[in-house]
């Protein structure tokens, strides 16, 4: 069955698809950090007493969460140069969309995580005289971060699958290199097997990874 | 020193405090007794602000609680308070617990945190602990440490909310000679606590209450002598008897 695979091609387009796959890798890493700390600042926003705050917070998650993540690709593609005055090139465009969009995500984990803490320890950390920022810094976020962990982990999974996404825009991703490669030797089967099977050992390695970290956790 | 005028407090339509005043002169030690749901830890957390009430007022050392221009976090890193679930950080260990606000509250340098820490390890017995994490000790130890997490700020004053009702019956009277040895040196005390064996031992004051008022408040002989009124003899009776 396999007799008309040629492996060849695949072992060739290895240097072109790594190529994308660091453009892959780079785009999930800097989404998770932006959108892991502007998921965190919202979720203090939608847990805060200012009623007009925590309002917008939610109206915030409620947007993003109610669109798909292919129109906000498509949408800050056009909206970031138009708002920047200049092109900006769709790197650029694509991280802010993915930022904003999975910070939705991430504030309602992390809001999660934040209630999951005792509310004593909170209290406890007022008691000793700490302030708002540094009872959060030291005692709550942490413990809310702990608690989320396979959670968070998980959206980084889905994150680094959405990003494939980019091809949208014409960003040289790991799948769209794999195209380019595809249609220009006409091995369309090498090529996508070869994505799927990297995609497949990757996700999978990552989700087992977590499920340890959750069994170290859960002790 | 810490003073309560007239204080009141609802929970929507729930009044939890019922126009509560008392005094606390400095190096007292006042135990607050009751049923529960009589309003004993709300009472005490309005002293250092963790319980925002709507009337009356509180003040400690001169220095009113309730009034929005008073710098909270300051005059809570002077009062130390010790809560019924420990509640020790878990994710960092006994010597960062003790260390966390002496830090970053007070200003102390990691060694003098640490050295000061540590005394106070010593001081109730778990220096040895000093590494391990909250959830390695035993409840006893664990309100140990955080009674000495208390004490690391210097306060003027220390607040006990239950501190024994979450202990195991053996591990009660670990945690109970600490305070009574902190009573005899002098310090200014609140405790909120059932077990009248401490109070009989160094209270100078019993507070009674009942839904939300204060019912009682005289001093520990007339406590248990036979001056009290009709609820506190039944309370007494009911948690004296088993």
């Amino acid at each position: 069955m396999l007799e008309n695979f040629d492996f060849q091609v695949v072992i060739d387009a290895i240097p072109f698809l790594w190529e994308g796959l660091k453009l892959t890798f780079l785009l999930t890493f800097l989404a998770i950090a932006g959108g892991l700390i502007l998921g965190v600042l919202l979720a203090l926003a939608r847990l805060s007493h200012i009623k007009p705050l925590s309002f917008l917070a939610a109206s915030y998650v409620n947007f993003f969460r109610s669109m798909p993540l292919i129109l906000v690709i498509f949408w800050f593609y056009f909206l970031v140069p138009y708002i920047v005055g200049r092109p900006v090139g769709g790197f650029y465009s694509v991280l802010v969309a993915f930022t904003l969009f999975e910070a939705a995500y991430y504030c309602e984990i992390m809001r999660a995580g934040i209630q999951s803490v005792r509310k004593g320890q909170a209290q406890a950390g007022q008691a000793l005289g700490l302030t708002y920022k540094q009872n959060m810094q030291y005692v709550v976020l942490p413990q809310a971060f702990r608690n989320m962990t396979p959670i968070l982990l998980t959206q980084a999974v889905i994150l680094f699958q959405d990003t494939s996404l980019v091809y949208v825009v014409g960003l040289h991703d790991f799948l769209v290199n794999a195209e380019i490669i595809a249609s220009r030797d006409n091995r369309l089967i090498e090529l996508f097997s070869t994505v799927a099977v990297v995609y497949f050992v990757l996700c999978l390695s990552f989700s087992l990874s977590i499920r340890t970290l959750q069994r170290k956790f859960s002790v | 020193m810490i003073e309560m005028k007239n204080v009141s407090k609802w929970y929507g339509d729930f009044h939890v405090l019922n126009n509560c005043s008392t005094v606390v002169e400095k190096g007292e030690v006042v135990v607050v007794c009751g049923p529960s749901g009589s309003g004993k830890s709300t009472l005490i957390k309005c002293v250092n602000g963790l319980e925002p009430f709507q009337e009356g007022t509180v003040t400690f050392d001169g220095i009113s609680v309730g009034e929005s221009k008073t710098n909270l976090t300051k005059l809570r890193s002077r009062i130390g308070m010790v809560f019924q679930n420990f509640e020790l950080f878990p994710h960092i260990s006994v010597i960062k617990n003790i260390r966390l606000a002496q830090e970053k509250v007070l200003g102390r340098s990691e060694e003098e945190a640490k050295k000061r820490g540590m005394e106070l390890l010593e001081r109730v017995g778990l220096a040895e602990q000093a590494l391990k994490y909250p959830g390695q000790l035993s409840g006893g130890q664990q309100q140990r440490v955080a009674i000495a997490r208390g004490l690391a700020m210097d306060p003027d004053a220390m607040l006990f909310d239950e501190p024994t009702s979450a202990l195991d019956p053996e591990m009660i009277n670990e945690v109970l000679d600490v305070m009574v040895e902190l009573a005899q040196e002098g310090m200014t005390m609140m405790v909120v606590t059932h077990e009248m064996g401490f109070a009989k031992k160094v209270a100078n004051r019993v507070i009674f209450m009942d839904e939300g008022r204060i019912e009682e408040d005289c001093s520990k002989d007339a406590f248990f002598g036979d001056t009290r009124g009709e609820r506190a003899q039944l309370f007494l009776s009911k948690i004296l008897n088993h």
